[in-house]
C-alpha cells in the first residue's frame, strides 16, 4: 500500500502544479510589451460593420489610435444592425456604422449622444456581364431593381440587417416592390460570401465598393450600375449614451470619435487601399465632402453619369 | 489543385517568412485550447468517473445531460458565455468578454462534456470485478477510483484528444466571445474566417494547413503518450 499512497501524493502534486500553471497562463499578464505604453491599460470597444474589418481598414487604424492615445481599440465586427443593438445594450462604447435610417432611430431614442460623418464610399450593383435583366442600361438604382424583379432574374440579398441589406430594402421600397419568389434568395452571410454565391449562381447583388474591389479578381462579376446618389454609403461614428448600461467608457469612446475626425486620420482613410486595389476604398468626409452634396439632389430618377 | 499547392506554399511562407503575426496566432490558439482542455480534464474526469461508479437519484438524467452536452454547438456555448460576461450581465464587472480568458471559458464548456462522457464510457467498460477486487484488497474509495482510472488510461487519453480536437477546431464560440481582435483574440479558425471574407483564399487555405498541422502534432504527442501508457507495449 505504500506504493499506492506515494503514487497518490505524487499525482496530487502533479495536479496542483498543472492547475497552478493553468491559472498562471489564464491570468492576464500586465507589465508586458504593449502595456508599457499605456499603464492604465484602457480599452475601448468599437462595434462596427463587417466592411471596415473585411477591407482591413481597422487593422491600420487600431495601432495608430493606440500610439496617439494609449487606448487599445477592440473592434467587434458585426453587421450594422447588430452593432446598433450592442450599443443600445451598452455592450460597446462607440459605433462605426452605415445604416442611416436605423442610426437616426437610434439617436432619436436617445441611445447615442453624438453622431458624426466619418467617410463615404458607394454601393454598386454587380452581376454577370451577360446581364439578363438589362440592368446596365437603367437610369437609376430603383429602375434597375424594377428590371431585375420584372425579369425574375436571380438576386442574392444579404438578409442580415446589415447596412447593405438596409440599403437594398430601401431600394425595393422606392421601386414599390416586395421582393419574393424563386428569383430572390437571402444568403444570411457577410458581403464576401454573398458575392461568392452571386458569382456561382450568375445572379445580381448589391455590394459596397470596397468589398467588391477586394474580391474582384476571383469573382468574374461586373459593376453594372454605379453613381446613383441613392447608392451612397455613408459611415457615421456614434458615441454610445453612458445611460445605456454599466461601465460604458464614454471618455475612451469620445477619444476614438475625435481620433477618426482629425485631419491626420482622415488622410490615412483617404489613402487606404490605393496600394492594394489601385484606388482608395473610402473618401474621408469629416468636414463634408463633394460627394455628399449629391445627396442633396433628388435621389430617385437622377441619371447615372459614370460607368 | 493550384489553389491547394498555392495554399501549402503560402503556409510555408507565413510560418518561415519571418511573419511574427502568424506565430502569435498559433501561440494563442494553442494556449487557449490547451488550457481549455486542461480545465475540461479536471472537471470532466471526476464527473465522468462519478457518473460511472456512483449510483444516485437523478443519475440517468445527468448521464443524458452529459451525452447531450457532447454535441453542444460551439455557438450556443459562445452565446451562454457572452450572456454571462456582458458588461450588463452577472459577471460583467470582471471585464472578461473579448479576452482570451472568455475564449478559454467557452471552450472549456464545450470540451468538459466530451471528456466527461468518454471518461464515463471508459470506466463503465471496465470489468466490475476489478473494482471489487481492489476494495477487497483494502483500497480506500479514492484509491480504488485512482486505480480504475489508471486501468482506463488508454481510452482516457483518447478522451483528451477528442476534447482538444473539439476546441481547437471550433470557430463559433471563439468568434463570439473573443471578437477576433487582432493581436489579442485572433486564433487560427477566426483568422481563417476573416481571410475568406476578405477574399484572401490562399491565406485562408494556408492558415487551414497550419491548423491541420498543429492538430496533427498535438494528437501525435498524445498518441505517443498513449503508447507509452499501453501495458501491452512496455
Amino acid at each position: 500500500m505504500r506504493g499506492i499512497a506515494f503514487g497518490r501524493t505524487r499525482t496530487w502534486l502533479l495536479a496542483v502544479a498543472l492547475f497552478a500553471w493553468v491559472l498562471l497562463l489564464a491570468c492576464p499578464r500586465p507589465a508586458l510589451g504593449q502595456d508599457a505604453t499605456h499603464p492604465a491599460g484602457e480599452e475601448v470597444i468599437l462595434a462596427t460593420t463587417t466592411s471596415t474589418a473585411d477591407t482591413g481598414l481597422l487593422d491600420v487604424l487600431a495601432p495608430l489610435f493606440l500610439e496617439k492615445t494609449g487606448i487599445t481599440l477592440k473592434p467587434i465586427a458585426v453587421g450594422s444592425g447588430a452593432a446598433l443593438e450592442l450599443g443600445e445594450r451598452g455592450e460597446a462604447d462607440v459605433l462605426l456604422v452605415h445604416s442611416p435610417e436605423a442610426e437616426e432611430e437610434f439617436m432619436a431614442a436617445g441611445y447615442g449622444i453624438e453622431r458624426r460623418t466619418v467617410m463615404v464610399n458607394d454601393f454598386v450593383l454587380v452581376g454577370h456581364a451577360v446581364d439578363p435583366a438589362g440592368v446596365a442600361g437603367a437610369s437609376s438604382a430603383t429602375e434597375a431593381m424594377t428590371r431585375i424583379a420584372t425579369a425574375g432574374a436571380a438576386f442574392i440579398s444579404r438578409g442580415d440587417d446589415s447596412g447593405t441589406h438596409a440599403l437594398e430594402q430601401r431600394l425595393w421600397k422606392a421601386a414599390g416592390i416586395t421582393p419574393q419568389g424563386d428569383w430572390y434568395t437571402e444568403s444570411g452571410t457577410g458581403m464576401g460570401d454573398t458575392l461568392n454565391i452571386t458569382a456561382e449562381r450568375g445572379a445580381y447583388t448589391i455590394s459596397d465598393r470596397g468589398t467588391y474591389l477586394a474580391l474582384r479578381d476571383r469573382l468574374g462579376l461586373e459593376v453594372l450600375l454605379e453613381g446613383d446618389p441613392a447608392l451612397l454609403n455613408i459611415y457615421h461614428v456614434i458615441l454610445v449614451n453612458p445611460d445605456n448600461g454599466r461601465d460604458i467608457d464614454t471618455a475612451a469612446g469620445l477619444a476614438f470619435l475625435e481620433f477618426l475626425l482629425v485631419p491626420e486620420t482622415q488622410a490615412v482613410i483617404g489613402g487606404f487601399g490605393v496600394e492594394e486595389f489601385g484606388e482608395p476604398l473610402f473618401t474621408p468626409c469629416a468636414d463634408g465632402c463633394s460627394v455628399l452634396d449629391l445627396e442633396a439632389t433628388p435621389a430617385a430618377g437622377t441619371p447615372v453619369s459614370s460607368s | 489543385m493550384n489553389d491547394l499547392t498555392g495554399g501549402l506554399a503560402e503556409a510555408g511562407r507565413l510560418l518561415f517568412g519571418g511573419n511574427p503575426e502568424v506565430w502569435e496566432i498559433v501561440r494563442l490558439s494553442l494556449r487557449v485550447s490547451l488550457i481549455a482542455t486542461t480545465i475540461a480534464l479536471f472537471l470532466g474526469l471526476p464527473a465522468g468517473a462519478t457518473l460511472a461508479l456512483v449510483r444516485f437519484p437523478g443519475r440517468s438524467m445527468a448521464v443524458g445531460a452529459v451525452y447531450a452536452g457532447m454535441g453542444l454547438p460551439p455557438i450556443v456555448a459562445g452565446l451562454l458565455v457572452s450572456l454571462l460576461l456582458w458588461r450588463n450581465g452577472p459577471f460583467g464587472a470582471a471585464g472578461l468578454l473579448y479576452t482570451p480568458a472568455a475564449m478559454i471559458l467557452a471552450q472549456a464548456l464545450i470540451a468538459t462534456p466530451v471528456v466527461a462522457g468518454l471518461t464515463m464510457a471508459a470506466v463503465s467498460a471496465l470489468d466490475p470485478r476489478y473494482r471489487l477486487q481492489l476494495l477487497a484488497l483494502g483500497a480506500g474509495r479514492l484509491q480504488a477510483v485512482w486505480w480504475l482510472l489508471r486501468e482506463a488510461r488508454l481510452p482516457l487519453i483518447a478522451a483528451v484528444i477528442a476534447g482538444f480536437g473539439a476546441v481547437i477546431s471550433e470557430v463559433g464560440a471563439a468568434m463570439m466571445v473573443g471578437g477576433n481582435i487582432k493581436g489579442e483574440t485572433r486564433v487560427l479558425t477566426t483568422a481563417t474566417v476573416l481571410e475568406v471574407s476578405r477574399g484572401h483564399f490562399e491565406t485562408a487555405l494556408a492558415l487551414s494547413f497550419v491548423l491541420l498541422g498543429l492538430t496533427y502534432l498535438v494528437t501525435i504527442a498524445l498518441t505517443l503518450l498513449q503508447r507509452r501508457a499501453d501495458p501491452a507495449r512496455s
